[in-house]
């Protein structure tokens, strides 16, 4: 390397162990967790990495040798792990965070096999956030692997994509139907439901499905998503199973249901009003609930790829040159690849993306957990107002947007002569939490899933090719070919990219977001460890954003329309890419410097805290700088390249003044020293100690 | 008559096999390289004796198991996450070192200290489980002198099953030329140093896992702290046993020819 510091600086000397991760992604007091990642990781590098070493990701049909997993999945708790204590779980309050590390622990190995864990929550999902009490105990119950269900546990599936030209991306138009069959006086009606799937997860094997239908008869309102069984009368086909070239660890098929089944399969009940039957939810309401949930769980699954190819890479790398007449003590012989500075740097890159990947998915997860104690308190504390239904509540709340920006700003003078008693009226009131909560899981929800797995289908990519041909066969260690195409069905289902970044390009211009944003600005800019991390550039590159968001906001093209509307994709959706790479490095800034105040105290961690810390700051930076170079460029182009005009009452000229070039110039300076922070996290690379061998099978 | 018994398996931390592992001089001796930060498992060689002890537990019902363990407290935390998930057990903790650079009288001492103090545990009817050797230090003595210290002068090492029938223990213990030993024991106190019984590894269940936390955090939380005195023991030098990988990936192998390069590998050796 090529400066004095790398050499003397302290470096990594192990890849962080569980200690390290349980700091840096707060669930060092959380054995529940500790237990749960254990036992993924179990089941992971044990029957499920067999399976993919075997070969059996190479055909699509759900063999007897796939169907195992499910029992190893029960056996292990991960079936468990979504249910109450009181249903027969293990893990007591929210468990988004819990979902989100069983997701990363699977993920580690194989993709296809998270996805078939964790689907039987996606199906149970509706239920759980919205269906009736009813529902909700006797669904969650049947699919809990206990002595009670002596068949074993029940599974489901979610149906909401259609064959073509109905549901994909849009969701709204739904082909599936559903009709009165029969209604007796008195009785609960029955309903016929009509609903063909496309690409449906579990339907192997599932028996029931949570599907999402229309109304097609005078007597039902709108839209819903109904419960199906398998024994239901009518037809239950499971459809034949997709010719995947990902996830082959899952079962995915084209189902088809003609089905009879009583009114009260409708999830969350309904009311009859004037002789119709009106659903309590529509399924647009539904699948809200649900997604900002297990969209979460996908981004987990694409930070685990990413870091997990990080020891199988260097092993490569050092070993490359190893055997023949290659002399030990040589640096050809015992670095290998590691030689070459361009090796170690991509693999920065790599590792880097991965960190703040999994910091950024943790983060939500963690915040999904405040969030759902929070959003019962808002629906009870509504609901004892009187106030019922999606939209009497939208504007209740909205009204108090005011109220909540007011707290959000008494935070940030209190204990400099703020109004104390206003603050903690304003904290003690559910909704205010609630709003300012929401605010955040609307942006880190679809933040996690575009950038964690679009951009980590990118860098999977990379990490491929420093494998070179090896890379691209089978045989390659880490299954990292299989990872990258998997990346890229998490950018896809549960709604692709462009799902998340229109979004995103709502909710990122909520009044109370920005508030918190800028709030982060002032603690980066702040900060004591800052500097070696890359802290004031990630808060240059958070100003620039912020200025040219409003700037789009308040400028229009050389037509005379509005530069940041709903439709113009051009403008909002890069500046959604560009807040995601924020996102996600601030978070890691935010885990790095959890590890160095939580670090010392813990006997393992500290033992090696120097060169970890310096390592991970190092990494910070890496990631501050590329987060940085991102927003930069993005801004630029959008800022300069409509040749704009003011809006009427903007506050800015038709081109962009200086303070643009100024906040440019600020971020490209701030720039210093991040090339010296990636010379040294590759030279840490280069002597980190790793295992001898990978801690499953290729 | 069985009232179960009752059955203090000893066993510790090494480092995962998988790891790296280099000798270094540290400031009390010999240690190894990153040791403290080095992913660890428990002992082999233990977790068989633990799942043996857990399956004989599960038969009667009544009897009772005590995991002893000597160790760096953080550490031993840590292998709970995973091994408090395999089997139903109370955990009896001493903080102190568990590598393989300890004095094997030494552990022997502290380990027939620490079960002898167990306050429920009848002597009469313990049975005195663990490894018949370790992954980090091999003594294979550790488990004798453990025995001896609490009295108990049945003792079978090497053993591969135990069965009861009657109450009287039957024991495989293996020999030499690939053949086993059969002893009838009339019944406890007894030594048991497994080998690798006959069980697989239990999966893990976070439920038996969140069940087993809520006596071994408390028990932690009480681990004395131990040091282990050997002065009269010295390391003259200290190195990883020659070892050659010689990794070849090749699926699918009977295992009669994997069996029958194994030998000649050994004879080219030789
Ligand atoms: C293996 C697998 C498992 C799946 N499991 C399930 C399941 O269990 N349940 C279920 O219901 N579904 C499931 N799906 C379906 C998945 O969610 C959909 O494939 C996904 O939502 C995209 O829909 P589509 O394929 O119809 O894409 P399309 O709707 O055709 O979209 C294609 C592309 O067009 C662009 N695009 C489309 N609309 C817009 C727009 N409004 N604005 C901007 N750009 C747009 C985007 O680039 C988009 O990626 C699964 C899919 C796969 C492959």
């Amino acid at each position: 390397m090529t400066n004095s510091d790398s050499q003397t600086a302290p470096v990594l000397q192990t890849l962080p162990g569980d200690e390290v991760r349980q700091i840096m992604w707060r669930f060092a007091e959380r054995f529940d967790l500790q237990m749960a990642v254990q036992s993924a990781r179990g089941v992971a590098r044990g029957p499920v990495a067999r399976l993919v070493a075997a070969g059996e990701r190479n055909n699509h049909e759900w063999t007897e040798a796939k169907n195992e997993l499910l029992a190893a999945f029960d056996a292990a708790g991960l079936t468990a792990a979504f249910m109450e204590p009181e249903l027969g779980g293990f893990i007591a309050g929210p468990k988004n965070l819990a979902v989100a590390l069983i997701a990363f622990e699977l993920g580690w190995v194989d993709g296809g096999a998270a996805t078939c864990s964790l689907a039987g929550n996606l199906a149970l999902s509706p239920i759980h956030e919205r269906g009736t009490d009813e529902q909700r105990t006797a669904y969650m119950s049947r699919c809990v692997p206990s002595p009670a269900n002596s068949d074993g546990p029940q599974r489901g599936a979610f149906c909401l994509t259609e064959p073509l030209p109905y549901v994909g991306v849009d969701t709204g138009v739904l082909g599936g139907k559903i009709r009165v069959a029969a209604w007796e006086d008195g009785q609960e009606p029955v309903l016929q439901v009509e609903k063909r799937g496309r690409f449906i997860t579990n339907m192997d094997f599932a028996s029931f499905v949570v599907a999402a239908v229309d109304a097609d008869d005078d007597r039902i309102k709108g839209s819903c998503m109904v419960i199906l069984e398998e024994t239901d009368p009518g037809t239950y086909d499971r459809g034949a199973p997709t010719q995947k070239l990902v996830h082959q660890l899952s079962s995915t098929c084209d189902p088809v249901f003609n089905l009879e089944v009583p009114a009260n399969r409708i999830v969350g009940g309904y009311d009859i009003v004037d002789g119709v039957i009106v659903p309590r939810f529509s399924h647009g309401q539904v699948i809200e609930a649900v997604f900002q949930r297990t969209r979460v769980t996908v981004g987990a699954m694409s930070a685990a790829k990413l870091l997990s190819a990080v020891e199988p890479i260097i092993r490569y790398q050092r070993t490359r040159f190893r055997g023949g007449d290659s002399t030990p003590g040589t640096p050809r012989h015992d670095l290998g690849l590691q030689m070459k500075e361009d090796s170690l740097q991509r693999l920065v890159d790599v590792w880097a993306t991965g960190e703040a990947a999994a910091s950024l998915v943790f983060a939500a997860a963690r915040l999904f957990d405040r969030y759902d104690p929070l959003e019962e308190q808002k629906n009870q504390t509504l609901t004892a107002q009187g106030i019922r239904g999606a939209r009497a509540q939208f504007r209740t709340l909205r009204k108090m947007q005011t109220r909540a920006l007011e707290y959000l700003e008494l935070i940030e003078s209190a204990g400099h002569g703020a109004d104390d008693e206003r603050l903690s009226a304003l904290e003690g009131d559910p909704l205010i939490q609630f709003l300012v909560q929401d605010s955040l899981a609307q942006v880190l929800c679809p933040a996690c899933k575009l950038w964690n797995t679009g951009y980590g289908a990118n860098m999977m990519r990379e990490a491929v090719s420093l494998m070179g041909g090896y890379g691209v066969t089978e045989d390659c260690p880490g299954f990292l070919p299989q990872k990258w195409v998997d990346a890229q069905l998490e950018a896809t289902y549960e709604g692709p990219e462009a799902v998340q970044r229109r979004q995103l390009s709502i909710t990122m211009t909520n009044a109370l977001f920005l508030a918190q944003f800028r709030g982060w600005i002032r603690e980066l800019s702040a900060m004591p460890n800052g500097p070696a991390m890359g802290a004031g550039t990630l808060a240059a590159a958070m100003e620039l954003w912020d200025w040219s968001l409003q700037y789009l906001q308040g400028t229009l093209d050389a037509d005379g329309h509005k530069l940041y509307r709903d439709q113009r994709h051009g403008v909002t959706f890069p500046m959604t890419d560009a807040l995601c790479w924020l996102l996600a490095s601030h978070q890691m800034v935010l885990d790095v410097t959890e590890l160095s105040n939580k670090g010392e105290q813990h006997p393992v961690v500290a033992s090696g805290l120097p060169g970890t810390l310096q390592f991970m700051r190092d990494l910070c930076h890496v990631q501050a700088a590329r987060a940085a170079g991102e927003v930069g460029r993005i801004c630029a182009e959008l800022v300069y390249g409509y040749e704009g005009q003011a809006a009427e009452g903007s506050r800015y000229g038709a081109t962009p003044d200086e303070s643009f070039d100024r906040l440019r110039l600020h971020l490209d300076r701030s720039l210093a020293g991040s090339r010296l922070a990636k010379d040294r996290a590759a030279t840490a690379l280069s002597r980190v100690m790793i295992p001898e061998a990978l801690d499953y099978p290729a | 008559m069985n009232q179960g018994f009752h059955i203090a398996v000893c066993g510790s931390l090494v480092p995962d096999p998988l790891q790296t592992l280099e000798p270094i001089a540290g400031p009390q001796g010999p240690a190894l390289k990153n040791e403290m930060m080095l992913p660890a498992v428990l002992d082999p060689w233990a977790s068989h004796a633990l799942y043996e002890a857990a399956h004989l537990a599960r038969q009667d019902g009544e009897s009772r198991i005590w995991l002893v363990s000597i160790g760096p407290r953080a550490r031993l935390q840590q292998l709970m996450m995973s091994i408090a998930q395999k089997a139903v057990f109370e955990l009896v903790a001493c903080d102190g070192p568990a590598g393989g650079f300890t004095d094997a009288a030494e552990v022997a001492r502290v380990l027939a200290d620490t079960v002898a103090a167990i306050p429920e545990l009848d002597p009469q009817r313990l049975l005195l489980f663990g490894g018949c050797a370790s992954a980090s230090r091999d003594a294979g003595a550790t488990l004798q002198m453990t025995g001896e210290r609490l009295g108990i002068t049945e003792q079978f090492l090497n053993v591969d099953e135990l069965t009861v029938q009657e109450g009287v223990l039957r024991i495989k213990e293996r020999i030499e030329g690939g053949r086993y030993l059969v002893s009838a024991c009339d019944g406890p106190p007894a030594v048991v140093g497994w080998a690798t019984g006959m069980l697989p590894e239990p999966p893990n269940n976070p439920q038996i896992g969140m069940q087993n936390m809520r006596s071994i955090m408390p028990a932690l939380q009480r681990a004395k702290s131990v040091t282990l005195e050997a002065p009269e023991l010295t390391f003259e030098s200290v190195t990883v046993p020659q070892q050659r990988r010689d990794t070849r990936i090749v699926k699918d192998t009977p295992t009669d020819e994997i069996a029958a390069e194994l030998v000649q590998w050994l004879r080219e050796d030789s």
